[in-house]
């Protein structure tokens, strides 16, 4: 019997239309727009003007607080301007304009791995502070931090993140087949940070070779265990990985830190091999390129800043009329409005959907069928969340816990009526949480 | 090549869940016995399923075409299966002229006057049909022998109302079970009774694809059909001259087509599982209260009625299970 988190959980088609697709380097783009806040946290502030020259790997940004992370360029060349560019939600954001010359790494950078026997937890958070890592699963949470917890707050058990429980994504599965051993290495890296004896790898079913490779790369590691699990979305959300893992819930309102597990994404930990390792920081990233009416499904690694329009070039193009382009995958990502927009160190995905696909159905009554409350992964009742806060009743929205939502969007993927559940939930979370923000504050 | 882009906010793929889909897929449920009730009563039966089948869509679509004045939403296939329930549960023998009343009733009161469908607290097809057992008693409890019945008579009473008028007139139920079908011709629908309630076989194949589709749940059939056992079980055995064994009491009646098709209709039964086993075990405990101790014999249609009233209470107030939440 296969793992996996006990409540709700949708099965939507895998779609993994490029997962044969061996990982290629994208040929190098001509300019990158780097934006300066690609993490949770403070901006960070540039530290080189127009007209400055840089190397590949060379810092160009400093974090800009403690929940911060350093910037480094992704290609060689010019620094040209400072310019706004759209990021996915389709604000301007703004970004260090590069214009690439040659491909010139900086020497610190290690071409061979140095041995990590003898570094100690210290060293190690400090290396990838250094290297600007963030979590590559999306979420783009300062990896330090996150191998940093608050006093009182012990860790029993790191967990990687293999799931990849969008459909359509592949890039860490081919990470996984491709990287496996460095992967492993980072992993063990991990557990030194933290000071934790015990790793689990979580991977979904339908990467059965992916499970098999680590499986024999960790055979005789007593310290790592890989963990097939059963196919059900969203298995990669943090809270739901470690209740699928270790049978933990993470309390409402905690970090998964209360349970005593920290969660990585593989492509995370891959860079953090490649920054502790090879002194490398993190300025390119894998990322899938796909769609059903995509000439060439493909598995790129991209520069830091690269427009995805370059991306959707090199995989054969499409005619985009009318359709959808969404960075990241079909159930938590957003639909853009431009291919100008820079590939960020959290773009797992670049996703073209056909135009026939790409329309909501008729918007119907409730028939209060009852799916949408069975399907909710965090146990909560997304119909009356979505009514009440509609009608902008935000105590009974409160009340009913709406900030517990992970905004996964399995309700509305099931809800018979069309009916756009998760709109209107993600409008009681942000009122909501301004709500308690303001209460927090008047009581300080 | 022209860029115009679609942008609409996550999720970007849905289901293929629908509300028609769910509509069709139960009417196809309800074949097995609908073919059933055509075999066991002929013409009269096509007769009563297509008048109450018309009746309920013609009603749907004046009210909402004309007193609403909206789109009718008649294809959405929720009056059919209303006019189709409202059909199985009166007998063979009903007049036209009632069936349309009751179709009135069912989706006039039962489902528009809330505003259409998924605003209705109480399951249009049983409202439709307590109005007319209570306006036209004798019409709605005279049920013709079936077109195979071994007895030669024009009209015989359901296992039930035999069970039922034996103990009132003092025999006990020893004396009453020779009188009853056997436990084979309840099971496949060898009885009389309302078009749609007689053969236990139809109703659970039908059941059964309805959960292979994953249309409902098996939560509310399990819940009422394991009280109703469990009660009437306990009951007989206290005093079995009195009080009929528990199987019979699941085959018989309105009870597997109440417990299967109509509990189960999703606008007025509960969200949580949680709350669905105090509606499971509401309408079970009221049906074997009715059935036993009242003066119907049946009583299942009334018990799904009221724990429908109760329906918005349990869901304000019955949570599902939360992630993280204090236990």
């Amino acid at each position: 019997m296969l793992r996996t988190f006990k409540l709700g959980g949708i099965h939507p088609a895998g779609n993994k239309l490029s997962a044969g697709k061996p990982i290629e380097k994208l040929p190098l783009p001509k300019i990158v727009f780097i934006p300066i806040a690609q993490h949770i946290g403070a901006p960070a502030k540039p530290i080189v003007q127009p007209g400055d020259k840089v190397k590949v790997g060379q810092m160009i940004a400093q974090a800009g607080g403690f929940v911060s992370a350093n910037i480094h360029s992704s290609v060689s060349g010019t620094v040209k301007k400072f310019a706004p560019a759209p990021d996915s939600g389709g604000y301007p954001k703004q970004c260090i304009v590069i214009e690439r010359e040659g491909d010139e790494w900086e020497e610190s950078i290690l071409s061979k791995e140095e041995n990590g026997d003898s570094l100690d937890a210290k060293t190690i958070i400090d290396r990838i502070k250094q290297a600007g890592i963030v979590g590559m699963g999306g979420a783009t949470f300062p990896t330090h931090v996150k191998l940093m917890p608050p006093p009182g707050k012990i860790a029993d058990i790191l967990i990687i993140n293999g799931v990849e429980c969008e459909p359509y994504l592949t890039a860490d599965h081919r990470l996984m087949l491709e990287k496996g051993e460095e992967i492993i290495k980072g992993v063990h890296l991990l557990m030194k940070a933290l000071k934790v004896t015990k790793a689990c790898i979580g991977i979904e079913n339908n990467k059965k070779d992916a499970i098999k490779h680590l499986s024999e790369l960790t055979s005789d590691d007593p310290e790592i265990t890989i963990v097939p699990l059963k196919m059900k979305y969203p298995q990669g959300g943090e809270k739901q990985l470690i209740n699928a893992i270790t049978g933990r819930e993470v309390p409402s309102g905690a970090l998964p830190i209360e349970t005593g597990a920290v969660v990585s994404n593989v492509g995370t930990t891959y860079a953090v091999y490649e920054a502790v390792l090879k002194y490398k920081p993190l300025f390119e990233r894998v990322v899938t390129v796909t769609g059903k009416n995509l000439n060439k499904p493909s598995n790129f690694l991209v520069r830091i800043g690269t427009p995805i329009k370059d991306l959707i070039e090199a995989a054969g193009g499409s005619s985009l009329n009318g359709g959808k382009v969404i960075c990241g995958g079909p159930m938590m990502g957003r639909a853009v409005n431009s291919t100008d927009i820079p590939v960020a160190k959290g773009t797992s995905g670049v996703l073209l959907m056909p135009e026939s696909e790409s329309k909501r159905g008729q918007e119907q009554d409730c028939i209060r069928c009852g799916r949408c409350v069975t399907v909710c992964p965090m146990g909560l009742e997304p119909y009356l969340l979505a009514n009440v806060s509609s009608k902008k009743q935000w105590d009974i929205a409160e009340e009913h816990n709406v900030m517990d939502c992970i905004e996964c969007g399995s309700c509305s993927y099931t809800c018979p009526a069309n009916r756009p559940l998760l709109d209107h939930i993600r409008q009681g979370k942000k009122t909501v949480g301004g709500i308690l923000r303001t209460r927090k504050m008047k009581k300080q | 090549m022209n860029n115009l882009l679609t942008i609409s906010p996550s999720p970007h793929i849905h289901s293929d869940q629908s509300v028609k889909k769910i509509m069709y897929t139960v009417i196809l449920a309800l074949m097995p016995a609908l073919v059933w009730s055509i075999f066991m009563f002929g013409f009269d039966a096509v007769r009563v399923i297509l008048v109450s089948v018309v009746a309920c869509v013609a009603v749907e679509y004046i009210i909402q075409r004309f007193i609403m004045k909206q789109e009718p939403q008649i294809t959405d296939g929720s009056a059919v299966i209303t006019g189709i329930l409202l059909a199985f549960n009166v007998p063979s023998s009903l007049p036209c002229w009632i069936i349309i009343m009751g179709a009135i009733v069912a989706i006039g009161i039962g489902k528009m006057s809330f505003g259409g469908l998924g605003n209705n607290p109480f399951n249009p097809a049983i409202l439709g049909r307590v109005f007319l057992l209570i306006s036209f008693p004798a019409q709605m409890t005279t049920w013709p022998a079936s077109l195979h019945s071994a007895v030669d008579a024009t009209t015989t009473a359901t296992p039930l109302a035999i069970i039922k008028h034996g103990i009132k007139s003092g025999q006990s139920i020893v004396d009453v079970l020779p009188n009853l079908p056997s436990k084979l011709d309840l099971l496949y629908g060898n009885m009389s009774g309302s078009l749609g309630e007689i053969s236990a076989v139809m109703l659970l194949l039908g059941f059964l694809y309805l959960l292979s589709k994953k249309i409902i749940t098996w939560h509310i059939p399990v819940f009422i059909l394991a009280t109703v056992f469990i009660f009437q079980g306990i009951l007989c055995l206290a005093n079995p001259s009195q009080f009929i064994n528990p199987i019979f009491s699941l085959l018989t009646g309105g009870l597997l087509l109440g417990a299967l098709f109509m509990a189960t209709d999703m606008v007025t039964s509960p969200m949580s599982v949680r709350g669905q086993l105090i509606y499971g075990i509401g309408i079970g405990v009221i049906t074997v209260l009715i059935r036993n101790f009242g003066s119907y014999p049946e009583g299942v249609s009334f018990a799904i009625l009221i724990m429908n009233g109760f329906t918005p209470l349990i869901n304000a107030h019955i949570k599902p299970k939360r992630f993280g939440g204090k236990k």
